[in-house]
């Protein structure tokens, strides 16, 4: 027995005592950590969604607002789908200051027999895409063959499987990198596979709204202009007519989830400020209580010539392994939390929301974990300095 | 030969003179008693004698040591090497068994060892509670725990306060007996009272009364 042992012993022989402490210090790991990886996340979705998007403009038919917003596809995934005249895409390609135009076609399965699954499909070209193709070249170095198809990383099949939309088989070719926004849980295909499930869809008489031939539409035109073009061309494209279009300015789109993400950023960063304060102040606390109950144990342990360093050290080792023990709890519960209700978590923002990588939440993990056992043993230093300071004989008369 | 030898000491709370001059010598092996109503200053004195409280004015020499000069890591140093104390609560730390108790003191001192620690144990009769918790041990055995922490050091001066305040008449006597046999041993012995009972075990009583010593009495009826 030597004094070493004291503070593992003491934590061993009051579990009350070590457990609501315990608890305290979880708790105050938990905000700190999930807090972070919350905010972090955000911010990664919204970088990710810059990338996805890609393009300066988006012009989808003017129709397609009043029965599915655009940007909730982007952002939270929800199936649409609107068509205007592929003509619509010559036009916009041979406007001044459009640096690169591409159509995308959109198509939502069903959640019936026909159908694996309810998902976005997007068809795109890959002959002038510049947003999709990218992205899938991340993980397929061919292009994507006729009835073959990239999934999101939401979408639940995997590589060399194959799914049915309506009746067609489709060959997963490649799995998509998360993005953290509505993209994840869309495939993707080219305007060949695309015109085969759209005559599918027809056949099994899914209403399309579709006049003619499936191969002459677009749902949506993606542009690029040169710098400092996008307004003027916005504008020039809105005024064009057959069909009458909508021009979502991707730059709007980020803008206004930046606005959002910063008020939501700013309430979480509040909140784990708040969170962390309440806590240091009741860890301070608690610390200075359990100092004043075992103000006699540490007059005896000075009685018996122990030295004031000794007694911080005492303080100090006790409060760290409780911080240590208490901490990890706190980022495993927040783990426990974050990994698998990502999904929800991103439905209940309404925000892209892109998970750091492994090496980010490690990172955050330890520095959690170290601010945690240094608010733990600062708070126990507190209450050392002051029992040190404390006049044995008084204490030891007092009975208490 | 002086152990403890206290000149004109003074201990001043503002304006209170806890102490005033009080002047007390205690040889080497001789056993003393403090006593003295409530605020007489006797607690005072033990703090001071205890190397937990200097005086205001005076010298306090232990072990031709001026005490009232030293800074407090060499009055913990002092404290450690050469004085046993014990208290009227047993104080003794609540998650240590009785035999670690014996050896966190051994620690401070020199090393622990238990075999020494259970002989401690053994002598003040209360070996087969080694193992047990302050809890689960009845005031009188908590309180000849720490009689035998006091000892396991070997130390000149055992400085009791109150040893007996809350034992019963039997446990009383088990710790008079052991101060009897400290005494016969040639350990120093300083206890604070207000017991007479307690005071007339010593060989000397010391009176308090206002901070002042009012009366030195040699008891004729010591027993050995």
């Amino acid at each position: 027995m030597t004094p070493r042992k004291l503070p593992m012993r003491n934590i061993l022989r009051h579990p009350g005592r070590t457990a609501s402490l315990t608890v305290l210090v979880a708790f105050l790991a938990l905000s700190l950590f999930s807090g972070s990886v919350i905010v972090m996340s955000l911010m990664s979705g919204l970088r990710s969604l810059e990338n996805r998007l890609g393009a300066d403009l988006i012009v989808v038919p003017a129709t397609s607002r009043g029965k599915i917003d655009p940007e909730k596809i982007y952002l939270q995934g929800t199936t649409g789908y609107y068509y205007m005249s592929a003509s619509k895409l010559d036009e916009v390609r041979a406007m001044e200051g459009v640096v690169q135009a591409s159509g995308q076609v959109f198509l939502a399965s069903l959640r019936a027999d026909c159908c694996s699954m309810p998902i976005q499909v997007i068809g795109f070209d890959p002959a002038t895409d510049f947003t999709i193709r990218p992205w899938i070249g991340e993980r397929m170095k061919t292009d994507l063959g006729k009835m073959e198809v990239a999934a999101g990383s939401r979408v639940n099949a995997g590589v060399n499987e194959t799914i049915r939309i309506y009746g067609q088989p489709c060959l997963v070719a490649a799995r998509l990198d998360e993005s953290g926004t509505g993209l994840d849980t869309a495939v993707y295909c080219t305007m060949e596979t695309m015109a085969e499930l759209l005559s599918a869809a027809r056949e099994m008489n899914h209403e399309l709204k579709i006049d003619g031939d499936p191969a002459g539409v677009v749902s949506a035109i993606y542009v690029k202009t040169h710098p400092g073009e996008a307004d003027r061309l916005a504008g020039e494209i809105r005024q064009t007519r057959s069909p009458k279009v909508t021009v979502i300015q991707t730059r709007t789109v980020t803008s206004d989830v930046e606005r959002s993400l910063g008020g939501v950023s700013h309430t979480i960063a509040v909140l784990i400020i708040c969170v962390w304060l309440l806590d240091l102040v009741l860890l301070t606390a608690a610390f200075l209580l359990l100092g004043g109950e075992r103000r006699r144990e540490f007059a005896v342990l000075r009685s018996l010539g122990m030295s004031r360093r000794d007694l911080a050290y005492l303080a100090l080792k006790e409060a760290a392994l409780i911080s240590f023990f208490g901490g990890m709890n706190g980022i495993f519960l927040g783990l426990l939390i974050l990994l698998p209700f990502s999904g929800l978590i991103e439905q209940a923002l309404g925000l892209p929301y892109l998970r750091p990588g492994w090496p980010t939440m490690l990172a955050l993990c330890a520095a959690s974990l170290a601010a945690v056992c240094a608010a733990g043993p600062g708070a126990a230093l507190l209450s050392a300095r002051k029992l040190s300071r404390a006049d044995i004989g008084t204490i030891m008369r007092e009975g208490t | 030969m002086s152990l403890l030898d206290i000149r004109n000491v003074s201990k001043i709370y503002g304006e209170l003179k806890a102490l005033d001059n009080v002047s007390i010598r205690v040889d080497q092996g001789e056993w003393v008693a403090i006593m003295g109503p409530s605020g007489s200053g006797k607690s005072t004195m033990m703090n001071i004698i205890g190397c937990m409280d200097k005086p205001t004015k005076g010298q306090v020499f232990l072990d031709g040591i001026d005490i009232a000069k030293e800074s407090s890591r060499r009055l913990t140093d002092i404290r450690r090497d050469k004085i046993g104390l014990i208290f009227q609560q047993f104080h003794m730390v609540n998650y240590l068994t009785a035999v670690e108790n014996v050896m966190v003191s051994q620690y401070y001192h020199s090393m622990p060892d238990e075999a020494e620690a259970l002989e401690a144990l053994e002598r003040v009769g209360v070996r087969e509670r080694a193992r047990h918790l302050p809890s689960q041990l009845s005031g009188g055995e908590q309180q000849r725990v720490c009689v035998a922490r006091a000892l396991i050091n070997h130390p000149e001066l055992i400085l009791a306060d109150e040893p007996t305040g809350n034992l019963d008449e039997t446990n009383e006597n088990i710790v008079l007996d052991l101060f009897r046999q400290l005494h016969r041993e040639g350990t120093t012995l300083i206890v604070v009272t207000h017991d007479p009972e307690v005071a007339e075990a010593a060989q000397r009583t010391i009176v308090l009364e206002h901070g002042r010593l009012v009366r030195e009495v040699v008891n004729e009826h010591f027993v050995e």
